[in-house]
């Protein structure tokens, strides 16, 4: 029988010469990376045992992107023990560039074919590109860093195989919030996520990277999209270095397989407390709100400010409305410069913040107050994310963020834009 | 491994932004966040828990982010072992990497809150001593045993490397 792309990976970063979903291996990574909230515990479980040495200081990047600049003592301290961590040990190390998952595909860091492991759930987004990126814990990384491997279950894999052409204004993140609602947010527990189809070559980069960052809202483990022209073409730009794609043999074992149509698919908002309650944004507009968040490693990127940018143009968001835009990276906020578009969201009335996660997972840089509610093109809108425990987020794209700002509540772009 | 302990019993899809919410992930001090320990979901969780006893909850306990914040807290907490009918994977893994027993069950709808149950970790049974039930798991696979019994991966790390 055939082989999927996670079988495949994991064999062949591992002593196994054949592996089937559900058996539990040590596979060595091609990169490991933690950033300034799981880093420190990782750190320090690292020296609990007194290891004096990394298994390969070159595959191993630390990130400071979560509370930098320094917020406060504690996290500034929390920051401190990775950045001179990565100094000791001559890790890659980055501080106020960007976005751990935007900012690695960016630096070329993510090849197809790799097995990258990462402190951080939201890991899988490497999955556009073909590697094989999941998330683990502190304790994991600690262990990684000294021995080089990682234990895992081989996966099972689902497939989703996408039909047609998006609609107008529909993007990546609308596709996603669909999906979750369907499957559920344990719908994909334990499994890998293959995106194919006809459908797939529509997608921008952006809206891939989107994609599979937000699988791991119903569970996945990882998230593959095949490595077309479009991804080579992503990665050429960026590296020379050499990679194997691999894909699903056509006789492999899915557990399950979905076919959706894209035109099926109409802007989506997730209204809270869970990334699966996506609903139409017919049904949900008019609910009023205090604040909305461009940015994020899921909608931060270039093509979201683009979008945003083309609606917020000439307009004023509205009196007593917050609006804060996040760049994912330092090099998507020298862009959106270069374009003008920084020039339209001031002009418009927002806050423009450095390459942070902030808000997203309520860490500063915009917190709610009790009873607020936010729209937010983050990825989790669970109880008490972005602030007080009776605020509120619901999830949507870019272009619903823009537009509902500039209305005040949600709105359907069309109404906003004609 | 016998473990006896009282029931704090939760819903489905409990994450890890309500076992500790990110404002408190400036530390990973586990006497810190303990004290923060589920309290955006039941806020006398903190106070009242006692060494020993147990959380049963639903579905996908521990959806959300990979922050070990989490499982450090609850068993920082006192909290001997977590019974649910599915786990996170993040969750589960980070659980067992620290040492803190996870445990999948069918019947967690029959188990309430302040039953006394009776757990013996290695065999997969759970017995119910207020309502006389007994509870099957399934076994645990080698590889994870052998993490629980060096009390977490790192020992397990550590021990190979001598
Ligand atoms: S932007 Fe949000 S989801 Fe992404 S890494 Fe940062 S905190 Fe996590």
């Amino acid at each position: 029988m055939g082989k999927t792309t996670a079988e495949k990976i994991i064999a062949d970063h591992s002593e196994a010469q054949e592996l089937n979903a559900g058996d539990i291996v040590l596979a060595n990574v091609d990169l490991l990376m933690a950033n300034d909230v799981s880093g420190p515990m990782a750190v320090n479980t690292f020296k609990e045992i007194n290891a004096d040495r990394v298994f390969d200081h070159k595959k191993i990047v630390l990130i400071g992107d979560h509370f930098v600049p320094g917020k406060d003592i504690k996290s500034a301290e929390q920051v401190k023990v990775i950045r001179d961590f990565a100094r000791e040990f001559k890790l890659l190390y980055f501080e106020n560039e960007g976005i751990e998952h935007a900012l690695l595909p960016e630096k070329g860091l993510v090849l197809p074919g790799q097995l990258i492991a990462g402190a951080d759930s939201h890991t899988v987004t490497y999955g556009a590109l073909g590697a094989m990126a999941f998330g683990i814990g502190a304790t994991d990384m600690a262990a990684a860093m000294l021995t080089g491997w990682v234990w895992l279950k081989v996966p099972e894999t689902m497939r989703i195989i996408l039909k047609g052409s998006l609609s107008t204004w529909v993007s990546g993140k609308d596709i996603i919030l669909y999906v979750i609602n369907k499957i559920g947010v344990d719908g994909a527990v334990y499994r890998a996520i293959e995106f194919t189809g006809e459908g797939v070559d529509s997608l921008s980069m952006e809206s891939r990277f989107t994609m599979a960052n937000m699988t791991v809202e119903a569970g996945a483990k990882t998230v593959f999209f095949e490595v077309d022209s479009r991804a080579k073409n992503y990665i050429a730009e960026r590296t020379s270095k050499q990679y194997r794609a691999y894909s699903s043999d056509s006789d492999a074992y899915f557990c399950e397989t979905l076919e959706i149509n894209l035109e099926d698919i109409d802007l989506q908002v997730a209204v809270p407390h869970q990334p699966s309650n996506g609903k139409n944004v017919r049904e949900v507009a008019g609910v009023a709100l205090d604040q909305v968040v461009i940015g994020s490693c899921t909608n931060g990127w270039l093509e979201d400010l683009r979008i945003a940018a083309g609606i917020l143009e000439g307009k004023r968001v509205k009196q007593n409305l917050r609006l804060i835009i996040i760049p994912a990276t330092r090099n998507i906020y020298k862009q959106a410069l270069q374009e003008g578009l920084l020039n339209i969201f001031i002009d418009a009335g927002a806050v423009i913040s450095p390459p942070t996660c902030g808000p997203c997972l309520g860490g500063y840089m915009g917190i709610l107050a009790k009873g607020e509610k936010a729209l937010a093109t983050t990825n989790r809108n669970f109880v008490g994310r972005m602030g007080h425990k009776e605020s509120e987020v619901y999830l949507a794209g870019p272009a619903v963020a823009a537009a509902s700002a500039i209305k005040g509540s949600i709105i359907h772009p069309e109404e906003v834009v004609n | 491994m016998i473990i006896e302990g009282r029931v704090w019993k939760y819903g489905d899809d409990v994450d890890t932004d309500v076992i500790i919410p990110a404002r408190f992930l400036t530390t990973s001090d586990p006497e810190e966040l303990k004290v923060h320990c589920m309290e955006d979901l039941d806020y006398s969780f903190s106070s009242e828990v006692k060494p020993g006893d147990i959380i049963v909850a639903g579905k996908n306990f521990g959806c959300g982010s990979s922050r070990e914040h989490a499982p450090i807290a609850i068993k920082a907490s006192g909290i001997s072992c977590i019974i649910a009918r599915s786990f996170a994977r993040i969750f589960f893994r980070n659980a067992v990497n620290i040492g803190l027993p996870v445990l999948q069950v069918e019947e967690t709808v029959s188990i309430n809150k302040g039953d006394l149950l009776m757990v013996d970790i290695a065999r997969g049974i759970i017995d119910n001593k207020n309502n006389g039930e007994s509870y099957r798991t399934a076994p645990l696979p080698q590889f994870i045993n052998d993490i629980f019994q060096c009390s977490g991966l790192i020992n397990y790390v550590a021990n190979q490397k001598k």
